[in-house]
């Protein structure tokens, strides 16, 4: 296995302190639209990062469902309720 | 005094859980005793190329029963707020450009047969019903993004749900009745890395990719038309 793939390799650490500035970003966005959408950014993040720890099916599911489905139906209710958070 | 009590509940709970989890080692020396009986003779057992999937489906299959009852719980209680919450607006939605509409009308077929795919080789590559289930779904989402006209039957949904659902009992049921335990391996395992192999596994991973398919299609296109179907 070459250092690239290693759960230690530079590339998962990155996509880490990717995800959590997302997460901040999620957390601290007043546009609730595009606070859904960080989230979904989240999902693939973590979806990019089990793909290098060797876990491709629980990839496969983080990006279908996560980024996918979630991504979608957060959007739909924020359409349904409010876009601004007070 | 109520800072002492609180150090001296954090403290006792402390040394509880070090008494507790001291006999787990940290780090893996060693495989545990299930995680390795479950690589040593899931080959045996199962015959399936995906060691994941044998474990999912069959070892652990009745834990994955009570995850697709979670799922159906959910989509019923999604279900059920939106038709009573009256205080929801309806969306406005406009017609898609051709582009969308195009793209979607290729890519509405080809990515059904990709999530059939998926679940039905779920025993021998990565991914299995979940995946495929909701690679389905996002195509019925990608319709109706694109057509404002799509709707898809409640009533067929609600029947290829229960009907995959009670697939997944039967062959369980069936399993108790002809190996002597719930959801037993008792179809003939075939040659290894081929599609028909693995016994019951496969059909297991069809029914489960039918009902989540069609549960995630349903919940979406609840979210989708409630409100809207009210105010007509």
């Amino acid at each position: 296995m070459n250092f690239l793939q290693s759960p230690l390799s530079p590339v998962v650490t990155l996509l880490s302190i990717l995800a959590m500035g997302l997460a901040l970003l999620a957390i601290y966005l007043k546009d609730l639209l595009a606070a859904s959408v960080a989230a979904g950014f989240i999902s693939l993040v973590a979806s990019i990062i089990f793909l290098y720890l060797q876990a491709p099916d629980v990839a496969m599911t983080e990006a279908a469902i996560g980024a996918g489905i979630t991504t979608v139906v957060f959007i739909i209710a924020v359409r349904k309720t409010e876009r601004y958070e007070k | 005094m109520n800072v002492i009590l609180a150090l001296l509940v954090v403290l006792g709970l402390g040394y509880f859980f070090e008494f507790v989890l001291r006999p787990f080692p940290f780090g893996m020396e060693q495989l545990p005793q299930v995680a390795y009986l479950y690589i040593r003779d899931g080959l045996k057992d199962n015959n399936a190329a995906n060691l994941v999937t044998s474990i999912v489906v069959n070892y652990r299959g009745f834990d994955t029963l009570g995850e697709v009852t979670v799922l159906f719980l959910a989509a019923s209680g999604v279900a059920f707020l939106l038709s009573m919450c009256r205080c929801l607006r309806p969306i406005k939605r406009h017609e898609s450009s051709e582009i969308i509409k195009t793209s979607t009308s290729y890519l509405y077929p080809s990515l059904i047969v990709f999530g059939a795919y998926i679940f039905i080789h779920g025993h021998l590559t990565p991914g299995g019903g979940f995946q495929g289930g909701a690679v389905i779904a996002s195509a019925v989402m990608y319709m109706f993004l694109a057509f404002l006209d799509f709707h898809p039957s409640h009533s067929a949904l609600s029947v290829t749900e229960s009907l995959a659902g009670l697939a997944f009992v039967g062959l369980g049921l069936w399993g108790l009745w002809a190996g002597g335990s719930f959801l037993a391996n008792i179809l003939p395992k075939g040659e290894w890395n081929r599609i028909i192999s693995a016994g019951v596994i496969p059909l297991i991973y069809i029914a489960i990719g039918f009902k989540v398919g069609s549960e995630l299609s349903a919940l979406l296109s609840d979210m989708i038309t409630s409100a809207r179907e009210k105010k007509e």
